[in-house]
């Protein structure tokens, strides 16, 4: 908004050390560890000012992320974190938004309002750690949970046809969509970084395990267990949408990289734009100049 | 009207009666006819005509629930003296068709009179208790209008035919009609004029009586300015400084969604329609967190909706407005009905110990201040402020004294002042208010502060220690004790002691207090309380209610399984007084006086009189 914007103070580089907040919760072998160790990598590179630095996060073990980052952080209520970030990414327009969810307040719960925010073009970068279960209330199935996948809810196996996130943010309409895998830190590093970059709401699927509720689910996509991490092609074209699509279709492991990116006119700026346009028409005016035309109109 | 008719005599249409004007303090019209008639337009006029003509005025409309088609009303009192109530009885019935006639004509009192189209409807002119004066509106429109703008128009003519009746002030009507008519065409602006003075030119004087509204009694002052309730809430929001806010459309909340979409790019600021209600409320406490306090509204089914994140605004302590337009319920209920409702959700709805703030407008005027006033304190106490309007208010136009913009517009941009060393939001101070920095206030010792809904210690960071918790809920209940102790008295209308005190909120205000005026008239030692904070509740309710024997609490809901309603039994439980009794009712409409006086009276065999032992 044209109103309010902090003052960008000059601050003498920060490393790593100084971004470090609380003790993480997580488990130890946990995917997530992976993640922020490469949030704090990227932002020490960026030099972000801290206090510029606005972490949002829902329910779950991966919620907690802003918890462990010592810049701005709120923790919200489950599945409304992506909405809560557009109130903040669109009313300030100098702050660093990241959101840092999981399968189920980004897939579940938080559905409809990630369909929404993808298709406005909303700034900001959304980071899922995907680990196909629900490990914080301790083993339920999740909406990306495979079939046969035996919890707490399911305990003959699930039996519900899983949520593709690659094709749902696809066809959601973000502008920027890429897949990774937290046993693969540089591959991490190198698509959250180019997500942070875009201009746009961007979305980083990262496959994340969780060692005490489903361990083993990604090896399949680990090199170092065996398993077959297939970039996308060289040649997929990120503004094609039908082929970011097809690449999405693939059976799991699938592909790792980036799948759309597009330049598409933000929220933001549509907004900003709007503001500008119409205080043109108007001209310099206060609000008690407003207030009293209107209210002459009433007269 | 306040004058009485009397010696008017009863008849069929066309009976010659003195054409001298009889002098009046107020009328009630009621307008009644289909919705693609433009009723509505005859009373926004007539409406904004009271305010430019010094008259207070109220208008009562229904509107069917379809989107096009179906009967609807209008009904608009203009008075020279405080209009409290849209009118218990209509003095002037104008019936479009016969439906219209059939439907309405038992809101006509006894004595008033009808004036159809007599094109098109056939009143049954042997009914003694009305006077029936016939009017070929459609045909007499279409001749005034020519060509083939058939009988659209009637309407003009209609308020020409009222002007002439009550001899108002043409030059006004005929210069607003201009200026609202501008934009849509010369042909438009022909025919409109043609029409109202077809109306005007009309000699109604030959078929009844006509009127003039006596001056008004010193009523120099400001100008008066002429909105409906939604309007005053939209534009309390810009003078609040509102700058960001986020909703969903619902009936009858929706207007002023749509002022505020329009509106705040013109002052910097934006509104965004969002998916849902709980992506709305969302979005609010996103951009209040952020330091721009914000602004959500919607109608009850949207306030369960959002009762999740209130709670979270709660337990984090985040500035946050939430309007609720009240309308019937449960579930879907009555969309475009009025009914007070919310009042325990508004003040309850959440999970867990989750006090906030509400507050209700009780007139057009109150809901702008109210809503500058939600603001101020949303963020000096930095939790949720509901304020409580209702599809009456919502809709009714009402005369009002005209802000005065040097005093009650704000400014409450964040400022972004470096924070610390070891800075703590959540300090268990003994006012118990939070002190929070939007993000890009520079930490000076590097450690920055974190927001959730988790309970957390005095730093932010989540906590579950017993002894923390106890402190916590304590000092987000304190700040309000602490608020409690600032709010005014409750406002009394009456002498502070008699028989029977009446106790209300929200739009009920008006009635209210003509049913006061009226039974006091009568010799009946009744007053009222009017509550404005509704919590926390305001301190004195209590002292005044122990110098009358009954007190009834009036509002539009329902006695419920106990016996009380809603704000019936907080009444109840927060003063433990088994002479609280309740005037209630649910059929979507407001009080009418007599209504209230009826279940008064009904409930006291005898009212004593003032003086009398």
């Amino acid at each position: 908004m044209t109103t309010s914007t902090a003052p960008t103070i000059e601050l003498k580089p920060y490393t790593k050390k100084e971004l470090v907040g609380d003790m993480p919760t997580w488990c130890p072998g946990c995917g997530d560890f992976s993640i922020l160790a490469t949030y704090f990598k990227l932002l020490e590179k960026r030099q972000i000012p801290r206090e510029k630095i606005t972490s949002i996060a829902g329910i779950g073990c991966s919620s907690r992320f802003p918890y462990f980052v010592n810049a701005y952080g709120v923790h919200f209520l489950h599945g409304r974190a992506v909405a809560f970030a557009t109130g903040v990414s669109l009313s300030r327009p100098d702050l660093h938004v990241c959101v840092f969810t999981g399968d189920g307040d980004a897939y579940s719960i938080g559905g409809n309002h990630l369909t929404h925010a993808a298709r406005k073009n909303i700034r900001m970068t959304l980071i899922v750690m995907d680990n196909q279960v629900y490990g914080l209330t301790k083993k339920q199935t999740s909406p990306t949970s495979p079939i046969g996948f035996k919890s707490k809810t399911d305990t003959t196996g699930a039996i519900d046809h899983p949520i593709n996130p690659m094709k749902q943010l696809i066809a959601a309409g973000a502008t920027f969509v890429a897949r990774s895998h937290s046993h693969l830190p540089n591959h991490v590093a190198e698509v959250m970084d180019q997500a942070i970059s875009h201009d746009g709401f961007s979305v980083v699927e990262v496959l994340s395990e969780c060692t005490e509720f489903f361990p083993g689910a990604f090896d399949a996509a680990n090199p170092r267990k065996g398993g077959k991490f297939e970039l996308v092609p060289k040649e997929h074209d990120v503004t094609d949408e039908a082929a970011a699509y097809k690449l999405a279709m693939a059976d799991f492991p699938g592909y790792f990289g980036v799948f759309m990116k597009v330049n598409r006119a933000t929220k933001n700026a549509l907004e900003a734009n709007l503001i500008k346009e119409t205080q043109a028409k108007i001209g310099i005016a206060t609000p008690q100049d407003l207030l009293q035309k209107s209210f002459d109109r009433f007269a | 009207m306040t004058e009485n008719m009397s010696g008017s005599t009863t008849g069929a249409s066309g009976q010659p009666v003195a054409p001298d004007k009889k002098s009046i303090q107020d009328v009630v019209i009621r307008f009644a006819g289909n919705s693609q008639d433009g009723i509505q337009s005859i009373g926004g006029f007539l409406a904004r005509l009271a305010g430019r003509t010094e008259k207070d005025v109220m208008t009562y409309m229904t509107i069917p629930a379809t989107i096009s088609g179906g009967a609807s009303i209008f009904q608009v009192r203009l008075g020279t003296g405080d209009v409290l109530s849209a009118g218990d009885e209509v003095d002037i019935l104008v019936a479009f068709y016969q439906h219209s006639f059939k439907d309405n004509i038992q809101s006509l009192r006894k004595g008033g009179i009808l004036l159809f189209d007599s094109d098109n409807v056939n009143p049954d002119v042997n009914d003694a208790k009305f006077r029936s004066v016939g009017v070929p509106i459609t045909s007499r429109t279409v001749e005034a209008i020519g060509g083939t703008a058939k009988d659209k128009g009637k309407n003009m003519f209609v308020l020409g035919l009222v002007a002439r009746t009550f001899d108002l002030d043409v030059p006004k009507l005929e210069a607003m009609l201009q200026s609202y008519f501008k934009g849509k065409g010369d042909d438009a602006i022909r025919n409109v004029m043609n029409a109202f003075h077809g109306g005007y030119s009309y000699d109604i004087g030959k078929l009844m009586e006509t009127f003039k509204f006596v001056p008004p009694a010193d009523r120099a002052g400001r100008k008066k300015v002429v909105t409906d309730g939604n309007q005053a809430i939209a534009y309390g929001a810009l003078a609040a400084a509102i700058r960001f806010g986020a909703a969903y459309p619902i009936t009858p909340w929706t207007s002023v969604m749509e002022i505020l979409r329009a509106e705040l790019p013109k002052y910097g600021g934006m509104f965004v329609q969002a998916e849902d209600e709980i992506a709305a409320v969302s979005m609010a406490c996103g951009a209040s967190y952020a330091g721009h306090t914000a602004l959500t509204g919607t109608s009850g089914p949207g306030l369960s909706l959002k009762s999740e994140a209130i709670g979270w605004a709660v337990m984090a302590e985040i500035p946050l407005v939430i309007v609720d337009v009240q309308r019937g319920g449960p579930a879907t209920g009555l969309p475009t009905n009025v009914e007070q409702s919310d009042l325990n959700i508004a003040r309850n709805g959440s999970h867990g110990d989750a006090p906030r703030i509400v507050i209700a407008p009780g007139s057009v005027e109150d809901c702008f201040y109210t809503t500058v006033e939600a603001v101020k304190l949303a963020r000096e106490y930095s939790c949720p402020v509901i304020v409580l309007s209702d599809q009456a208010l919502a809709t009714r136009v009402e005369a009002w004294e005209m802000p005065d913009f040097k005093t009650c517009v704000k400014d409450i941009s964040p400022t972004f002042e470096p924070r610390g060393p070891g800075f703590k939001p959540y300090e268990n101070t003994p006012s118990g208010i939070p002190s929070h920095a939007a993000p890009g206030t520079p930490m000076v010792d590097g450690r920055y502060p974190i927001v959730t809904g988790l309970e957390h210690d005095e730093y932010g960071h989540p906590a579950s220690r017993p002894a923390n918790h106890v402190m916590m809920v304590a000092k987000r209940r304190r700040k309000l004790q602490m608020l409690a102790l600032k709010l005014p008295p409750p406002e009394m209308y009456g002498p502070p002691e008699g028989e029977a005190l009446l106790l209300g909120w929200g739009s009920s205000r008006g009635p209210i207090r003509e049913a006061v005026d009226q039974a006091r008239a009568a010799g009946e030692a009744v007053s009222a309380i009017h509550l404005r904070y509704l919590l926390p509740l305001q301190a004195g309710i209590q002292e005044i209610m122990q110098s009358f024997n009954h007190i009834f609490v009036v509002e539009l809901n329902d006695r419920g399984v106990h016996g009380y309603g809603q704000l019936g039994g907080i009444m109840r439980a927060m003063y433990c007084d088994p002479r609280i009794r309740g005037i209630n009712k649910t059929d979507g409409l407001p009080f009418k006086v007599r209504e209230i006086l009826a279940q008064l009276r009904q409930r006291l065999p005898t009212v004593p009189t003032a003086g009398m032992d």
